[in-house]
């Protein structure tokens, strides 16, 4: 059996440190940061951890129409396209810094790009 | 298969089976929505210490504590199980002292018959005999006198503080819960950058940090900045400056909000001026306890200048909504 991206990329450890890496870039940027304010850091790191343990294929028990219900609430106050494209952005150059491969890279991308219209709610 | 006690109940968990699932399973309420570990939300305190894998992700300072995620924990032993809405143990404690640090701060010394276990930094819930419970930060160190040291601001119509003040004196008892939070210190890194800061009575936390880090032999700089909007709300300015004086790796910065800011106190918002005067926070440890607006934005403030989250405590002093 080969390993699961999850596994290839680094587990948990790889998780933990991508995170603090993403939430500084996602917070800095103007475009989608309101998103993220006004809540608890500790809770919304907790939720970029299983924004990255799904996007890395590991192990989560997320569906599809559990991906619109946990944006819905941002679908209301106007989450589009362009802030999805935002994460996008966040999420490669996130791992580039990291020095994770480019083809795991394009994997991970693969698999957050497969939840867009569950997260826009379309 | 091994046992679980939970307030003298005892359960089994199967092989294979998490503490979680076998507790689910044992119909107690406990919460929880990931079980993969990420949201923390079923969380629970063990008196054993727990299996390390079921402690990834957690706090330091929690992970002492022996807290764990019952939902990635298979026993390695039996184990005694806290659940958080677990009623508080209470014990009967003897005011020794009630004298006034300003205007609207009291020191409120309680003393009690054995010692009372805690870290530095942590908090109890005071209680008063009609069942109003709230939460103050301890101040000192553990004593040989078994006293605990509280910094108790009035608040305008508060319903406990304002009792404290008026009402409790020196004799009267007072029941005193477990201490509890993860905002202390632990004497590792000991050359890593501390920075303290706090608004208003924040200040108590902070002081059994810092006392804490200094007796630990902490070798790493020690900023302290503590604020408030007018002078007359600080207190112990002299005992910090002269401890100042007395460490050289210990510095102190005062830090006054309103209008009349005298020499020697830095004009402005206390988090803002930390964040002047230290601009590179990489690989530092923070503690933030006080007004919950400025611990929540300083938070974030000290994440983006490059402190890791784990490194991160914080207090944020709630107010009860009525
Ligand atoms: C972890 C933690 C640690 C803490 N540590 C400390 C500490 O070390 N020292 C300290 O002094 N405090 C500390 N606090 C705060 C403390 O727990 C109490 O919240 C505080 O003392 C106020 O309690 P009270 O009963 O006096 O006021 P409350 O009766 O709870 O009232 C709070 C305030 O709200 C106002 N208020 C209430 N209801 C209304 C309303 N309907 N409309 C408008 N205003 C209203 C009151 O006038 C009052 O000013 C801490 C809190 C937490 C969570
Ligand atoms: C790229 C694909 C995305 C994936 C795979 C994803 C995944 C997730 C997951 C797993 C959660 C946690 C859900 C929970 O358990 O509560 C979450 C929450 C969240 N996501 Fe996303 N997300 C994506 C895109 C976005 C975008 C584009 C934004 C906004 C710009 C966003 C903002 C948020 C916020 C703010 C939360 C927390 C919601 C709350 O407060 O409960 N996400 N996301
Ligand atoms: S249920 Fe989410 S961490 Fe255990």
């Amino acid at each position: 059996m080969s390993a699961t991206l999850y596994e290839r990329i680094g587990g948990e450890a790889a998780v933990n440190a991508a995170v603090e890496v993403f939430y500084r870039k996602v917070l800095e940027d103007y475009r989608i940061n309101r998103f993220f304010d006004n809540t608890d850091m500790d809770k919304q790191i907790a939720k970029q951890k299983a924004f990255f343990t799904m996007a890395f294929g590991g192990p989560n028990n997320y569906t599809g129409q559990d991906m619109r219900n946990a944006h819905s609430r941002l679908v209301k106050s106007g989450l589009n396209e362009e802030h999805f494209n935002a994460v996008m952005e966040h999420l490669g150059a996130t791992l580039t810094e990291l020095n994770v491969p480019a083809n795991l890279i394009a994997e991970a991308a693969a698999i957050a790009e497969s939840t867009r219209k569950d997260v826009l709610g379309q | 298969m091994y046992t679980l006690t939970i307030d003298e109940s005892n359960y089994t968990c199967q092989p294979g089976e998490t503490v979680l699932d076998a507790l689910l399973r044992e119909n107690i309420n406990i919460s929880y929505a990931c079980k993969k570990g990420t949201c923390h939300s079923c969380m629970v305190r063990s008196t054993e210490v727990p299996p390390q894998s079921a402690q990834a992700g957690l706090k330091k300072t929690l992970q002492t504590l022996n807290y764990f995620l019952p939902c990635q924990c298979y026993p390695e032993q039996d184990m005694t199980i806290k659940l958080p809405d677990q009623s508080d143990f209470y014990r009967m404690g003897t005011v020794i002292d009630n004298t006034l640090l300003n205007r609207n701060t009291i020191l409120l010394v309680i003393a009690f018959a054995d010692a009372f276990e805690f870290k530095a930094g942590q908090f109890v819930n005071l209680q008063k005999s009609d069942g109003v419970t709230r939460s103050y930060s301890i101040a000192n160190i553990p004593q040989q006198s078994n006293t605990l040291e509280f910094h108790i601001r009035r608040l305008p119509d508060g319903k406990f503080s304002a009792w404290l003040h008026d009402e409790v004196s020196v004799g009267d008892s007072i029941a005193v819960s477990e201490p509890r939070g993860h905002c202390f210190y632990l004497p590792e890194r000991r050359e890593q950058g501390l920075l303290l800061v706090g608004t208003g009575t924040g200040l108590a936390p902070l002081a059994g940090i810092l006392t804490d880090a200094l007796a630990q032999g902490h070798t790493g700089p020690i900023h302290l900045f503590h604020g408030s909007r007018d002078i007359e709300d600080l207190y112990r300015i002299d005992e910090m400056r002269q401890l100042a004086a007395q460490h050289p790796n210990f510095h102190y910065t005062s830090c006054l909000s309103g209008k009349n800011v005298p020499e020697g106190f830095a004009a402005g918002r206390v988090n803002e001026i930390a964040l002047s005067l230290l601009p590179d926070l990489k690989s530092w440890r923070v503690f933030l306890c006080g007004h919950p607006d400025m611990v929540n934005q300083m938070k974030k403030q000290v994440f983006l200048k490059g402190v890791a989250s784990a490194d991160i405590y914080a207090d944020a002093f709630l107010i009860t909504p009525r």
